[in-house]
């Protein structure tokens, strides 16, 4: 276990969740640190996806604490994440493919003009594309029109897009759930920089993936789950790959 | 991927490109064009100014119905209710204004606050049991049938104050008679448009039929805006009552019967997909149109309605083969 100074961003304590006779989360603990790609990784069935719903609001944990910035947080929907400031990246991609990438943006968050017009909620579509193509830009994705649909995209842009949306509307944590699983090698290559590019903005990442070679490729720390608790907290330069996957199925045990 | 110089100094042919309105709305843009000139010479009756009006009057009632149904097309669903709500509307404002004397005005509101609780029970039903729109709409159909055969007795209304009529009634420009209520369906045209595109609540309506879990991860509330669509439609179903009893004068039972089918295929000739989240509500403009031009210009040329019915029929698998094939593509 790495000693951690500074508070976490995002902390759980004890979380549990039962489903019947089925114990997804056993007692998980979680800690997130600001300015660091966190890769949680787990067998499936390790309680990966309930632990990074219980943190994103999709599911209300049974008992355990969450604490954001050293409070305590109570979140009964994703939105409530959201509005405290997570963004969440589903691994199904939230995005309308028929619309353009400046509206999937600022999907649900549109920019309306000023004055009576704004009240009427009519919207900014000049100032939409402006701060897309900047936004963008600044994130280094090389998309040629902002007015493009969302389905003429190929799927690592796709995801570049969501990725790019929850980092912009993100005040404290990015959470990305398998954002390489389906890309191809340069695809992949490509998200993993924009990953990078958000951390280096200042906003620290929950990466869930199943790949261990991104996972050791990017992350500065790995959480490995295993039968709904944490088994590990390593820096992912102090661990070897094998041994990551041994503590994660059990083979081995810090 | 590259990184490109960001404003808007993209090459111009992919900037045009991506201006152009795609297929969706070109397509049935250029079909309305060539039927008229295909009608023009086959008949010289037909490129008439007096001839349009006709036309656009004959498409207001199932204009203003595709209104309605093309928000709910958009947001992925359908509705079947719409004609028999709309049959129902007009018996209930004729009849409110006749049996109670209440003033005309009171009379329509009443009939468009029916018209838009059957919208609001289509909404809460599909939203809050989360049932196929299809089912709801198909029962919902039947109810308001029931409902306006039991209540007018299977009596037409008539004898109708003057002020109920007042949208049947024209204007002159130049030679050409033009009535109200033409008027009222196209700038209802241009309003739900212009909502539908420039305003948030018009592109949550994209979203929701888009991906409506996507729309609802983004905090766009994806059942409210159901709901608050199958109403809006349903006050467009009252309008379009209105609109038919100012040109019929009576308030007719027994209409509405096959308005539903034919505000679906104004729809998709509009080239609105009917598996939601793309199409235009001017689209259906022209899709009405098109139907419009055809039965006008068909009559015209001496074909029989049976004909026209088949041809309609032809028109709408081809604008539905057109959305499934553009779809596999993308």
């Amino acid at each position: 276990m790495t000693t951690s100074s500074p508070t976490p961003v995002l902390a759980a304590r004890g979380l549990t969740k039962r489903y019947g006779q089925v114990t997804a989360l056993d007692g998980a603990d979680f800690e997130l640190l600001p300015g660091e790609i966190l890769a949680v990784i787990g067998d499936n069935g390790a309680g990966k996806s309930t632990l990074i719903k219980a943190l994103s609001g999709a599911l209300v944990p049974d008992s355990g604490e969450i604490k954001l910035d050293g409070k305590a947080v109570h979140f009964k929907s994703p939105s409530d994440a959201r509005k405290a400031g997570i963004e969440t990246v589903y691994q199904d991609l939230a995005v309308a493919p028929a619309m353009t990438i400046a509206e999937n943006l600022f999907l649900g968050r549109e920019i309306k003009r000023g004055g009576l017009l704004g009240k009427l909620h009519v919207i900014n579509k000049k100032q939409m594309l402006d701060e897309a193509v900047k936004y963008m830009q600044e994130l280094k994705i090389g998309i040629r029109s902002m007015k493009q649909a969302v389905e003429t995209l190929s799927g690592g842009q796709r995801q570049g897009v969501a990725v790019a949306r929850s980092a912009a509307f993100a005040k404290h944590v990015v959470i990305l759930d398998e954002p390489t699983a389906a890309l191809g090698v340069k695809e992949s290559g490509m998200v993993l920089d924009l990953i990078r590019r958000v951390r280096d903005r200042g906003l620290p990442v929950i990466l869930i993936s199943h790949n261990m070679p991104h996972v050791f490729e990017i992350s500065d720390r790995i959480h490995i789950q295993r039968l709904g608790r944490r088994a590990a907290l390593v820096n992912t330069k102090d661990i070897t790959m094998p041994d990551a996957v041994a503590i994660m199925t059990g083979a081995k045990t810090i | 991927m590259s990184t490109q110089t960001p404003k808007s100094s993209n090459p111009a042919s992919s900037s045009i490109l991506s201006k152009l309105p795609p297929l969706t709305i070109l397509g049935p843009l250029a079909a309305l064009l060539l039927s008229i000139i295909f009608f023009s010479l086959q008949s010289d009756r037909f490129l008439a100014g007096r001839n349009f009006s006709l036309i656009v009057q004959q498409v207001m009632v199932v204009g203003v119905l595709a209104i309605g149904q093309t928000l709910v097309v958009l947001t992925g669903g359908i509705d079947l209710s719409n004609g028999m709500v709309m049959a129902l509307g007009q018996v209930v404002m004729t009849k409110f204004a006749m049996d109670f004397g209440m003033p005309p005005y009171l009379a329509i509101l009443c009939g468009l606050l029916v018209t838009m609780g059957f919208g609001f029970l289509n909404g809460l039903l599909i939203t809050r049991i989360n049932l196929p729109p299809f089912i709801v709409t198909l029962g919902t159909l039947n109810i308001a049938f029931a409902i306006t055969q039991i209540y007018s007795k299977a009596q037409t209304v008539s004898n109708l104050p003057d002020s109920m009529l007042l949208l049947g009634e024209t204007f002159k420009i130049g030679e050409t008679a033009i009535n109200y209520g033409s008027v009222l369906m196209l700038l209802l045209f241009l309003f739900v448009w212009f909502v539908l595109r420039d305003t948030a609540p018009g592109r949550h309506v994209y979203a929701v039929g888009n991906n409506a879990e996507a729309a609802r991860l983004n905090g766009i509330p994806s059942k409210r805006v159901l709901l608050i669509i199958y109403t809006l439609a349903g006050l467009m179903y009252g309008i379009a009552a209105l609109l038919l009893v100012a040109r019929t004068s009576v308030g007719d039972p027994n209409a509405g019967q096959t308005e539903n089918l034919e505000s679906i295929t104004a729809v998709v000739l509009g080239g609105t997909s009917l598996f939601g989240g793309r199409g235009n509500v001017l689209g259906t403009l022209i899709g009405a149109l098109i139907v419009g031009v055809f039965r006008n210009g068909l009559t015209l040329i001496g074909v029989s309605s049976v004909y026209q019915i088949l041809i309609t029929g032809i028109l709408v698998i081809l604008a539905v083969t057109t959305d499934q094939l553009s779809r596999r593509k993308g």
